[in-house]
């Protein structure tokens, strides 16, 4: 059984790396040093093998829960009291395992993708801030620091986005990623504000408990939930807030690989799974959550269908898979949701590695430049495929285990069982579509303009980055047998236990899995079609569905309709404007004179300070004078 | 009588005179630090060992022996040993007198850590006198005509303040015929409210005593010496000056007027008012004084006094409520252990950065951000603390107090300490900003010798404690606050 100092070492250990790089390594060392680079592996590795033994200790725990005593952060006799306390439950277990083994693998990598970049140790500082905010936030106990990890999780994605920050698209990308997320934000915000006001705690079991026992009035707690709800669509990119994500990939593709895969986005969802009694009990509130999820599943999809650039097809595909995970939420409860969050952070991350890989050979992320990679980068090729598979949802690879759970949850509610279905052959589609151009053909010159171009021939990424990436691998094929039993379901609280052999072909006595699988199939055979054996001309297909394609491809003008509609002629001209009428007239005015006032105060006092003694001495007189009278009028 | 108890403060006289005596036989200068450090360390060790238990007070009650005492005195001690860790680069402007310099500071200390423990009026002059007397000397040290001229300012206005605490003494004692604190506290509370008020002479005497002691701790408006002797004086000294001897003069403030004049209510009410307004235009002062600064010292003295205010708010809380409420004395003592520590950080820092600038104006910090990185990251650091944002020591120390002040229905006095605190983060952050945002004059790297390295990591990570776990450091200051003698 793991004692709490471990538990509290998961956090610190990437805070004490942070800490090391940026204080004592980074003013000191030549950037052409690894040694950042292992500092964060070797905390990473011990801190993955403290998460496993987390989740072993967890897993034979009583109700899979390890009590951590809490401390007393601040603490006020009669007032207030805030305590600093960790939860160690099967849902924090479950995360730890993927922040920690996604962070390794992809920090891994990094060593080799970030070579000679001048600014190595500064990327590995936000790493290991990176890392260690997602770790924080899945550990908190409390509202109020997960609200803080929250905000760090989002203010290092800032960062890390706009790694680059000396490219314009980075910049506007970060600054997009940090505004975007802050609208859901403040929803957020408003939740914890509401449930405090009500109930005058931030402790989170404490508000499962109200919530489960019926003391929140339903109003109450379905606002709160919705304001939560808020917040996780801003992290994790769901509509009507998903346009920050594509736009993300500007940062350094491990980067990318890490938000999508298990920091960033991983967050909201988290947020839904932990605050789920709130939901659970609030019917709307979990309706919007399923709701929510599954148009923005099939909306993105859509989107992914048409993009060439093969980091934004990636991108498309996580607002999706996403979209799914909330759908899974939604109608299923935690297990399903965290299950294919669980499964998805290994073959989204292996899949952005690929795209990193891919970059690293060609220099380029537009698949109208590759082509032909099957044959020269085989490792790559092998694992991407493998990774397409796996979120295609072919069995029996994990991406089946997951997404099936959730179709089947879907079943009862025909609009949202469609929702899905289309979702999975769309899925499959782009997925393969990526994969014939990339890899498929002949190879198409290939860029050098961006990181990391090698001139003309492509050539297999170096092992340190392949590693990592065969790895990923493994955990794509299996990391879905873990429900094949249903130990997941029981280990996060429903469901129920099988065999093996039972759980591994049930599927296939089943009609739902079949259909689902037929339309991944036809998704690939498409794919096939159009753009490996060109059976089908994708320029006349395209044009054939002239403006649905555009629709996609414009995405859906949202962009367009924020930025011009909403904030140039809303928000700019007026809302802005007249605040800046109210700035300039009223607030300034009076801040101005606070600001004179105070500078002639200022004035007034210097002069009196002439360093005369005499007066000096006066003053102690006029001082006691003054006591006098004070005590004479008020005492 | 138990001369054991009295160990820490034999071993400082013990150790001045050893420093004085050495320093007529060696060249080895650096031999009076170790010398001087020594004493510091085995003091320390003396009065930790004592920490926890109870003694009965010592020479006929005049010297308490609780735990009250001994915090001040370890953190009296602790300052001490950050302040000769600053000076040692310093003295070099000095070499001649290096020895007296070490002993005053050493004995000026023994008189603040008697200044904590005494529980007598006449100990409390004699303490009072011992620590001011070695500080007149300190501050002349330069023998510059600044120096000079703000030692004899010093010396004249103390003497003034020293009369005014000597006649509110007299008073006190002429209306009680006591001068043992608990005593007078008993005679007071046997009297009834109509005896008191028909004689003024103990309110009169309570606001001299208030005059006498808010000189020490530089409470408006008897302030005035402290902008020309800060920056006159060597600048370890003024780090002294504005830490340990404010530090010293509360626990003076705290003792006195929480065992002699805390009840009954209505005349801890009285002086609570007096505390408040004080408070207000120390605040208001300090911090709009400060604004038009250009001398960091300068600066940094009327920040000073701002701080004080800040502090006289735990002090109005303190009269506001029932003396059973713990907040207002523990808070006070946890804010004076972050500002000892912040300010400490501050002024090393300076000392680091000036000695090689060779000047105290803040525009000629102007790029040092990238001269001295580090060093600006710590006064930086300092800098937020002192503004209070967290997570310094200085947002936790500010919290207390103000929750102390709510606490005793003071919501007004706390919304004017509010907005003292924007105030002040205008000229911190001035600093602030033209460290880090300012273009250097020379890229020269500034580096520092390693004793002010120490003392600048200590008193960081000091600050970053109480600003990150405050808890344990809070149930510290409460041990101290509630084991009160009367």
């Amino acid at each position: 059984m793991i004692t709490p100092q471990f538990i509290w070492l998961i956090f610190l250990l990437p805070v004490f790396s942070f800490i090391i790089i940026s204080f004592f390594v980074r003013p000191f060392v030549k950037a052409e040093s690894r040694i950042t680079g292992y500092i964060l592996i070797t905390a990473l590795f011990t801190v993955l093998a403290l998460s496993i033994w987390t989740l072993l200790s967890v897993m034979a725990a009583p109700h899979h829960e390890i009590p951590v005593p809490d401390i007393n952060w601040v603490v006020i006799e009669g007032g207030v009291t805030i305590h600093l306390g960790l939860i160690a439950d099967s849902l924090t277990a479950v995360m730890l395992i993927v922040v920690t083994l996604v962070s390794l693998m992809v920090q891994i990598y990094s060593q080799g993708y970030m070579h000679g970049d001048p600014g190595y140790h500064r990327y590995f500082a936000w790493m290991s801030l990176f890392t260690a905010s997602m770790l924080g936030l899945v550990l908190a106990d409390n509202l109020l620091f997960l609200f803080v990890f929250w905000e760090l999780v989002g203010l290092c994605s800032y960062l890390l986005i706009g790694f680059w920050f000396h490219k314009p698209e980075a910049a506007d990308a970060a600054k997009k990623a940090f505004i975007v997320t802050r609208l859901g934000d403040f929803g957020f915000l408003a939740g914890i504000l509401l449930l405090y006001l009500n109930t005058s705690t931030f402790d989170i079991h404490e508000l499962h408990k109200l919530a489960i026992t019926g003391a929140l009035a339903s109003a109450i707690l379905t606002w709160s939930a919705i304001g939560i709800f808020a917040g996780a669509v801003g992290k994790s990119a769901q509509f009507p807030l998903h346009i920050w994500l594509p736009d993300a990939m500007e940062g350094p593709t491990p980067v990318s690989a890490l938000i999508h895969a298990a920091t960033m986005v991983a967050a909201g969802v988290f947020l839904v799974a932990r605050m789920f009694p709130l939901f659970e009990h609030s019917t709307e509130a979990l309706t919007t959550v399923a709701v929510i999820g599954g148009v923005t599943a099939i909306f993105a999809a859509s989107m992914g269908l048409v993009m060439n650039d093969i980091k934004r097809v990636l991108a498309y595909s996580t607002v999706s898979q996403l979209g799914y995970m909330m759908l899974g939420l939604g109608v299923g409860g935690v297990a399903i949701g965290i299950f294919h969050l669980f499964n998805h952070a290994f073959f989204k991350a292996l899949l952005f590695l690929g795209a990193g890989s891919i970059n690293h050979a060609t220099g380029t992320f537009d698949m109208r430049l590759m082509g032909g990679l099957r044959r020269v980068m085989p490792w790559t090729y092998a694992t991407f495929v493998i990774a397409s598979l796996s979120i295609a949802g072919i069995w029996p690879l994990s991406g089946f285990w997951s997404k099936d759970e959730i179709v089947v949850s879907t079943a009862s509610q025909p609009v949202l069982f469609s929702l899905a279905m289309i979702t999975v052959f769309m899925t499959s589609f782009y997925m393969f579509r990526a994969v014939f151009i990339t890899f498929g053909g002949d190879y198409r010159g290939g860029s050098q303009n961006e990181h990391g171009g090698h001139g003309s021939r492509p050539h297999e990424s170096p092992k340190v980055m392949v590693t990592p990436m065969v790895v990923l691998a493994i955990l794509a094929v299996v990391s879905g047998l873990w429900n094949v039993t249903g130990h997941f379901g029981t280990f996060m609280g429903h469901g129920q236990t099988h065999s093996f052999t039972y759980g591994f072909f049930h599927p296939f006595t089943q009609p739902l899995p079949w259909i689902s699988l037929i339309l991944a199939g036809l998704g690939i055979l498409l794919a096939y079609a159009m753009y490996s054996k060109q059976w089908l001309s994708p320029e006349k297909t395209g044009n054939f569905f002239k403006p649905l394609y555009t629709l996609f491809y414009r995405k859906y003008w949202f962009d367009e309709l924020y930025e011009n509609i909403i904030v140039r002629v809303a928000l700019v001209k007026g809302l802005f404007g007249s605040l800046k009428q109210f700035d300039n007239q009223v607030v300034d005015g009076a801040i101005n004179g606070v600001a004179r006032g105070t500078i002639a105060g200022g004035r007034a006092v210097r002069r009196a300070q002439t360093g005369q003694l005499q007066l000096y001495g006066l003053f102690i007189g006029i001082g006691i004078l003054a006591l006098v009278l004070v005590l004479y009028f008020a005492g | 009588m138990n001369l054991a108890l009295f160990i820490p403060e034999l071993t400082l006289a013990v150790f001045a005179l050893l420093v004085i005596l050495l320093d007529l036989f060696t060249e080895q200068k650096r031999l009076l630090v170790q010398v001087s450090v020594s004493g510091l360390v085995i003091s320390a060790g003396v009065t930790l060992a004592m920490w926890g238990e109870s003694f009965p007070a010592i020479f006929n009650n005049m010297l308490a022996v609780d735990n009250f005492a001994l915090f001040f005195k370890l953190l009296l001690l602790g300052v001490a040993f950050l302040v000769i860790l600053a000076s040692i680069s310093y003295t070099q402007k000095f070499a001649r007198f290096q020895g007296e310099y070490y002993a005053l500071v050493l004995l000026s200390t023994l008189g603040m850590m008697l200044m904590a423990a005494t529980t007598d009026l006449i100990a409390i002059y004699i303490a009072l006198e011992l620590t001011s007397l070695s500080l007149y000397a300190l501050v002349g040290f330069l023998k510059d005509s600044k120096s000079t001229e703000s030692s004899l300012k010093y010396l004249l206005l103390g003497a003034i303040a020293s009369v005014v605490l000597l006649y509110g003494m007299a008073l006190i004692f002429g209306f009680t015929g006591q001068t043992q604190l608990g005593e007078i506290a008993r005679v007071i509370q046997a009297m009834s409210p109509q005896t008191i008020l028909s004689f003024p002479a103990l309110t009169l005497g309570l606001v001299m005593l208030i005059t006498g002691f808010g000189f020490k701790i530089a409470a408006v408006p008897f302030q005035m010496w402290v902008p020309d002797v800060y920056e006159g004086a060597p600048t370890p000294i003024t780090a002294y000056l504005s830490v340990a001897s404010k530090a010293a003069g509360f626990a003076l403030i705290l003792r006195v007027f929480f065992s002699a004049f805390g009840l009954p209510e209505w005349l801890s009410l009285n002086w609570g008012i007096i505390f408040a307004f004080l408070a207000v235009i120390g605040m208001t002062l300090g911090n709009i004084a400060a604004i038009p600064q250009t001398n960091i010292k300068r600066m940094l003295g009327y920040s000073s006094i701002a701080q004080a205010g800040y502090l006289l708010v735990g002090m109005a809380a303190m009269g506001f409520s029932p003396v059973v409420d713990i907040l207002g004395r523990s808070s006070i003592i946890f804010f004076l252990t972050s500002y000892a520590l912040t300010n400490m950080g501050a002024f090393i820092a300076i000392i680091a950065i000036s000695n090689k600038l060779d000047s105290d104006l803040i525009d000629d910090y102007t790029g040092i951000g990238k001269r001295a990185p580090l060093v600006a990251l710590a006064l930086t650091l300092c800098l937020v603390s002192l503004i209070g944002m967290p997570p310094a020591a200085g947002f936790m120390a500010k919290f207390y107090i103000f929750s102390a002040a709510v606490r005793s229905n003071l919501l007004w006095l706390v919304i004017i300490a509010v907005i003292n605190s924007v105030i002040s983060a205008y000229y911190y952050l001035r600093v602030v900003n033209v460290m880090w945002l300012g273009k250097a004059a020379s890229e020269e790297k500034i580096s520092s010798p390693g004793t002010l390295r120490l003392g600048l990591v200590l008193s960081c990570l000091g600050v970053l404690l109480l600003g990150i776990i405050p808890g344990f450091a809070m149930l510290l200051a409460e041990f101290a606050a509630r084991i009160f003698v009367f």
